[in-house]
């Protein structure tokens, strides 16, 4: 009985002494979306290690959560809409007043948004828009038009690449469509359908995170697109334009979130304090090519950002529309459209 | 007198009942590793699936725990989501198609470069046999990802089939050969190509050359030798090796997820697709024991097939 209190003892003595000589963060994130020489940054400041699995898709994410990940990672990084339905599903745990010391450093624009309100449960990491690009050695015509993706020139038939997610994709058809994107309407969702049915016939693949590889390497010569991706892929080298179309486009803000049952929740919050500084915010964008929703970054940025074709939309181009939050029945509809069309 | 040594002596019968009993008991001991692995390992995911199978599908993932026997009616029949009318789930059917036929392909062209290769290596001198045959197990060294992500290199729009073929000016413009089929078969033959070498090299080594040099003598025509000697000779290491190949190739993933694009579906791809972005768990569980039923009675075909030649012979 001596020795197994001695040993339960020592075990607990070695156990806090582990955690004191390593604490952890467990982060959930999408692919390509953080310089890894910040997260080496943070863990020199506050000597906590990070640990990271990679997501492509919102729907991937809460898909995963869903499946018992929950309770494992403390942070992840989902976009507007998800973050309303993880709230809304209980997946969230609240920040409380005055936990996050930079929360100030939030852009006022950010702060007090429909899906998070007042910031309980997140922080901004980055925003944008999602439309596509296309390869100018291949199509010279008018490209600020959805018809590129839904009916497109010869030129581009069968080299078109879509991502693979339902939220974005047919949220993009909607726009294409100029329907409402929580249709209940039948004569819609069947058009809207057949669109999408129709158009797959012209599309090469379904990919997100290969979104920018493909359009690199010319296996796509048109994509959708992320527009900071984007800019990427116009960097590698692409001779790719993105397009602000006409009809429309959708613009979202990706947000970091305390997960509920975080494992390490001091880390976590120690995290998105760290993530609010500016410093910490440009090095991301400036990682990420999209735009930080934190005061103060300006300067910190790359000059090329302050004039690129992908984070500075034509005059006249009409405003982004966010992704909305379907109610439950409706959502099934859409996920069967998606699934039909993956079929 | 007799009586109390009965008594306090136990007899032969009884010794040996007990040391039986021990024997069992350490029999059962010794195969508690092995039961408790096939228990959790084996039969109690696929109770759990049984039992997701016959729930309803959560709002979100997860299911309720309400029973429900719509996944298994959906995996072949559907209502129409705009007319309600009910209809064969041809999306199901046609995918489950297409899984079938390129696995049937793969087998075919895995067999038809397969079968060459495994001769080549039993026929070279006892001491170079080693070499080559490592040589075709290299590939199993790396990652299946990596071996698919070389396969996209090389019939890319800009990979190395394309550009040699355009250098050559067989071609004006690049083939779109990325996602299609003929990826995926080209594929799945490159990365299960092995399973088919190994059997069929094994059959090949055993086979006695002495009855070969028979059929010659005896003026059987090369191909009438290949037909009706050795063919036969070989046949259970050509059937072990199509069975190693059909069956991963029935449930692949990774090949048919980068080499087709995420358009062209197999049925792992399926499966996955009712767990992750589909939202509806109960039909991927319904879908995966319909691919073990199928794999079952593929296997089961097998067996009869050849005892039913054992019995021939």
């Amino acid at each position: 009985m001596k020795h197994l209190k001695l040993g339960a003892a020592a075990i607990a003595l070695m156990a806090m002494a582990g955690a004191a000589s390593a604490e952890k963060l467990s982060v959930y994130h999408w692919f390509e979306y953080i310089p890894q020489e910040l997260l080496d940054k943070f863990t020199a400041e506050t000597g906590i290690e990070v640990v990271m699995d990679t997501y492509d898709s919102n729907e991937t994410l809460l898909a995963n959560l869903k499946a018992g990940k929950l309770g494992s990672y403390d942070v992840a990084v989902p976009g507007d809409y998800m973050v309303s339905i993880m709230k809304n599903e209980g997946m969230l745990d609240t920040i409380a007043e005055g936990e996050l010391k930079n929360k100030g450093n939030i852009e006022d624009q950010w702060l007090n948004v429909a899906f998070d309100d007042g910031r309980m449960h997140s922080i901004p990491y980055q925003w944008g828009s999602t439309s596509f690009m296309v390869n100018r050695d291949v199509y010279g015509g008018d490209i600020r038009t959805t018809d590129i993706i839904f009916n497109p020139p010869e030129e581009l038939k069968g080299k078109i690449n879509v991502l693979d997610t339902a939220g974005e994709t047919l949220v993009f058809a909607s726009i294409h469509m100029g329907i409402p994107q929580c249709s209940t309407d039948r004569d819609q969702l069947k058009a809207l359908d057949e669109l999408v049915q129709g158009a797959k016939a012209d599309w090469a693949s379904f990919n997100s995170d290969g979104a920018k590889d493909v359009l690199v390497s010319g296996d796509a010569a048109a994509g959708m697109i992320w527009n900071g991706f984007g800019q990427k892929a116009r960097l590698e080298g692409a001779n790719v334009e993105y397009s602000y179309p006409k009809q429309g486009y959708i613009v979202w803000m990706d947000n970091v979130v305390l997960l509920k049952d975080a494992p390490n929740r001091d880390a976590a919050i120690k995290f998105m304090d760290f993530l609010l500084e500016p410093e910490n915010a440009a090095a991301v964008t400036n990682f990420a090519r999209y735009t930080a929703g934190v005061k103060g970054v300006g300067a910190l940025l790359d000059e090329e950002l302050q004039t690129s074709p992908e984070q500075n939309p034509p005059a006249d181009a009409p405003a982004g529309t966010f992704v909305e939050v379907c109610d439950e029945a409706t959502q099934k509809v859409y996920d069967q459209i998606w699934t039909r069309l993956k079929q | 007198m007799a009586e109390v040594s009965a008594m306090s002596e136990p007899t032969a019968g009884a010794l040996e009942r007990e040391a039986e009993r021990d024997d069992n008991r350490t029999r059962w001991l010794l195969s508690l590793p092995a039961m408790i692995i096939i228990v959790l390992a084996a039969a109690g995911p696929l109770l759990v699936m049984v039992v997701y199978s016959f729930l309803t599908p959560g709002d979100y993932g997860n299911v309720k725990w309400e029973f429900s026997t719509q996944a298994w009616v959906n995996t072949i029949l559907q209502r129409d989501i705009f007319d309600d009318t009910l209809m064969w789930a041809d999306a199901h059917l046609s995918i489950f198609w297409r899984s079938l036929s390129l696995s049937l392909i793969t087998t075919v062209m895995a067999f038809a470069f397969g079968l060459p290769t495994a001769w080549f290596i039993a026929t070279q001198p006892p001491g170079k046999r080693e070499f080559w045959l490592f040589l075709v197990t290299v590939p199993f060294w790396s990652n299946l990802l990596v071996r698919t992500i070389a396969i996209q290199e090389l019939i890319r729009a800009e990979g190395v089939i394309n550009n040699l073929l355009l250098l050559l000016g067989i071609i004006d413009e690049p083939l779109q050969m990325m996602f299609t089929n003929f990826a995926i078969a080209f594929g799945m033959t490159y990365v299960y190509l092995p399973l088919m070498v190994l059997p069929i090299y094994a059959a090949v080594d055993k086979l006695d050359f002495r009855l070969v040099e028979a059929a010659n003598d005896l003026y059987a025509s090369r191909w009438r030798t290949f037909w009706r000697v050795i063919l036969p000779l070989i046949k259970p290491g050509i059937i072990a090796g199509s069975i190693l190949v059909f069956i991963p190739s029935l449930g692949a993933y990774v090949t048919p997820r980068v080499l087709g694009g995420g358009k062209n579906l197999m049925f792992g791809n399926l499966i996955e697709l009712q767990f992750g972005q589909g939202r509806n768990w109960p039909l991927g569980a319904a879908l995966s024991l319909m691919l073990m039923a199928a794999v079952m009675v593929s296997l089961i075909w097998y067996v009869r097939v050849t005892s039913r030649e054992r019995s021939n012979v």
